[in-house]
């Protein structure tokens, strides 16, 4: 049996590092420890909105079992969650409080777009009530499809935020740099929301067809 | 009616021992986690008694009826199944009947007994995930929702192997069904059937007398006969109000007329959360009596009917509807001789349940106002549509 490198990135050959485990030693870098231990405990928000939460509370069942990735605290209250998925439907007048949960959670927070519905509006999407996708006011970190998905795709998107949080960097990234992250929390007019999308975390797509000119040319 | 409507008193300002108290008001929802969704209620305390309540929805209204107004008949079945996401298979059921109706077409026996096989899973997947939350709802973190939902597991199960999919289902359609079970479905559904029972017994044993649901469920809640009536309540509600009706009996859509089968109501006139939790105990026995029969009484067949998949109904008007597990379901739609319904309205039975939550929960402890809410067993996908 090997023993796991707890010191990556870090220029230290085997025999010193052996010599070093012995005496008690292990060089690794902070990141690594943090990112290990804030990996392995996210705790997800109690957060249900539609269909997809039926197969969020499946996935943390004893047949699926969430907690044996280490994410079965759920939390019903955003002060003491690291993750937010949003499972379900977003409508124009959900959206609001879907920011404002989001501000109210301390940092370093995660958001999981689960379903259709909040990745895109959905089958619902034609609909005049509901919002085309909850990325357009709030950043997310994983998109997960299905309708609604299946609780094992629930821990694979799981999985995935953890190989992300594995590879942070704490100098560096938003969560720990600039403070609590706040989004302007959109307001809904009766009719519509105001403004329609965030420009800080959204764009609409560019237009394929309106090529520069000499791309069109060339 | 002015009788059966409970009245708030009408507090100002509550003078006691010397103190200034006045009323305070909570919002709880929409994101809160007895609320079985996005719903919000209003409510004002007097210390801890609910003296109104203002129930809030529309956080889920995802323009279903608009949406099916929009789109070729059967092109709204898939939409069905997220009206009420815990039921896909009893929505998808009183559609098509709504919709047979406008066509006439003959549905082969081998699809009938499966319809009845599947609504009645259905109704099990239901009642046993209603007990689970609402025994959640009473502060029992956790065992109880488990124990549900591993029952719960063994059914979609069932539901995966004919339909492919476990919650989303789709699988009726006009004249019968989309595709036949797979082989040996009959035996694995006989045998999850059979287990059921046992199940059940330790389920009972659990809740049925355990102390603490006793004093948290009993007077609590109370529905009277009469004001359930009046309001159109239907299903588990209205029987544990008092009143023996059930579609299934009434219309007997269906082959339902060839099942023997009782309707588990209460007795008494007092409709309270325990009577409303007792009825729906009861009604999956009483689903498994008809499960194990129409097991039995199943043959081979077709199980689709020659109904084309894009039609043009003449100008008429039908409802279709079912006892679904949470009360009558209905879908009314007028046909104007286009491929596309005129208007596609939905009778949910979780919304007009929902009216009378109001009149339950005056005087009642805010506590309780959780539980009241747990038992009516509402939906929001189906409230908001």
């Amino acid at each position: 049996m090997t023993t796991p490198n707890t010191s990556p990135g870090i220029d230290l050959d085997d025999t010193t590092r052996a010599e070093l485990e012995r005496a008690g030693v292990i060089v690794s870098k902070v990141d690594y420890l943090y990112n290990w231990a804030r990996g392995g405990s996210v705790w997800p928000l109690t957060f249900g909105l539609a269909c997809c939460a039926i197969e969020m509370i499946a996935s943390a069942t004893s047949r699926f079992d969430i907690s044996r990735f280490g994410s079965e605290v759920f939390r019903p209250t955003p002060r003491q969650a690291d993750l937010m998925i949003v499972s379900g439907t977003v409508t124009k007048k959900m959206a609001p409080q879907v920011v404002r949960i989001y501000n109210q959670m301390p940092e370093p927070k995660w958001v999981i777009a689960m379903g259709a519905c909040a990745i895109s509006g959905g089958p619902f999407k034609q609909g005049y009530n509901v919002l085309k996708g909850i990325d357009r006011y709030i950043p997310v970190d994983v998109y997960l499809p299905g309708c609604p998905p299946r609780p094992e795709a629930v821990l694979q998107s799981l999985n995935y935020l953890q190989e992300k949080i594995r590879t942070q960097d704490i100098k560096s990234d938003p969560a720990f740099t600039v403070g609590r992250r706040q989004y302007p929390v959109p307001e809904f007019t009766g009719t519509d929301l105001e403004p329609p999308y965030n420009p800080e975390v959204w764009q609409p797509p560019a237009n394929p067809n309106a090529q520069p000119l000499e791309e069109a040319t060339a | 009616m002015s009788n059966a409507t409970a009245t708030a008193p009408n507090y100002e300002l509550i003078q006691r021992d010397g103190l200034d108290t006045g009323l305070l008001e909570i919002s709880m929802g929409p994101h809160h986690p007895s609320t079985h969704g996005v719903f919000r209620m209003d409510v004002k305390l007097d210390g801890e008694t609910v003296v109104d309540l203002q129930p809030v929805f529309g956080y889920l209204h995802r323009n279903h009826e608009k949406l099916a107004e929009n789109m070729s008949y059967l092109s709204s079945m898939p939409f069905t199944d997220r009206l009420d996401y815990f039921n896909s298979m009893t929505n998808n059921w009183a559609y098509a009947l709504a919709a047979e109706q406008l066509i006439e077409i003959e549905i082969p026996e081998r699809a009938e007994y499966l319809r009845v096989i599947m609504s009645e899973l259905t109704r099990l997947v239901n009642h046993v995930s209603l007990v689970g939350f609402f025994v959640n709802d009473l502060g029992a973190l956790g065992t109880p929702l488990l124990y549900a939902f591993r029952e719960r597991e063994k059914i979609l199960d069932l539901f995966e192997q004919a339909s492919g999919a476990r919650m989303m289902c789709n699988y009726f359609r006009f004249g019968g069904l989309r595709n036949d079970v797979p082989e040996g479905w009959l035996d694995r559904a006989r045998e999850v059937v059979d287990r059921f029972p046992k199940f059940l017994d330790e389920y009972e044993k659990l809740l049925c007398e355990n102390e603490i649901i006793l004093s948290r469920t009993q007077g609590v809640g109370n529905l009277s006969k009469e004001l359930a009536i009046s309001a159109g309540i239907t299903g588990p509600m209205l029987r544990a109000s008092g009143e023996s009706y059930d579609i299934r009996k009434v219309d007997r859509y269906g082959i339902y007329d060839r099942f023997q089968f009782r309707v588990p109501y209460s007795e008494g006139d007092v409709g309270d959360c325990y009577d409303r939790f007792m009825v729906r105990m009861l009604e999956m026995r009483e689903s498994i009596g008809i499960l194990k029969q129409a097991l039995d009484g199943i043959e081979d067949g077709p199980v689709l009917g020659n109904a084309p998949k894009v039609f043009k109904p003449k100008p008429a008007e039908a409802y279709g509807r079912i006892e679904a597990p949470k009360g009558e379901l209905g879908f009314y739609l007028i046909a104007d001789g286009t491929p596309k319904p005129y208007r596609f309205r939905v009778r949910p039975p979780s919304f007009i349940n929902l009216t009378v939550l109001r009149d339950m929960c005056l005087g009642q402890k805010v506590a309780d106002a959780v539980i009241i809410l747990g038992s009516i067993d509402i939906v929001l996908g189906e409230v908001d549509r």
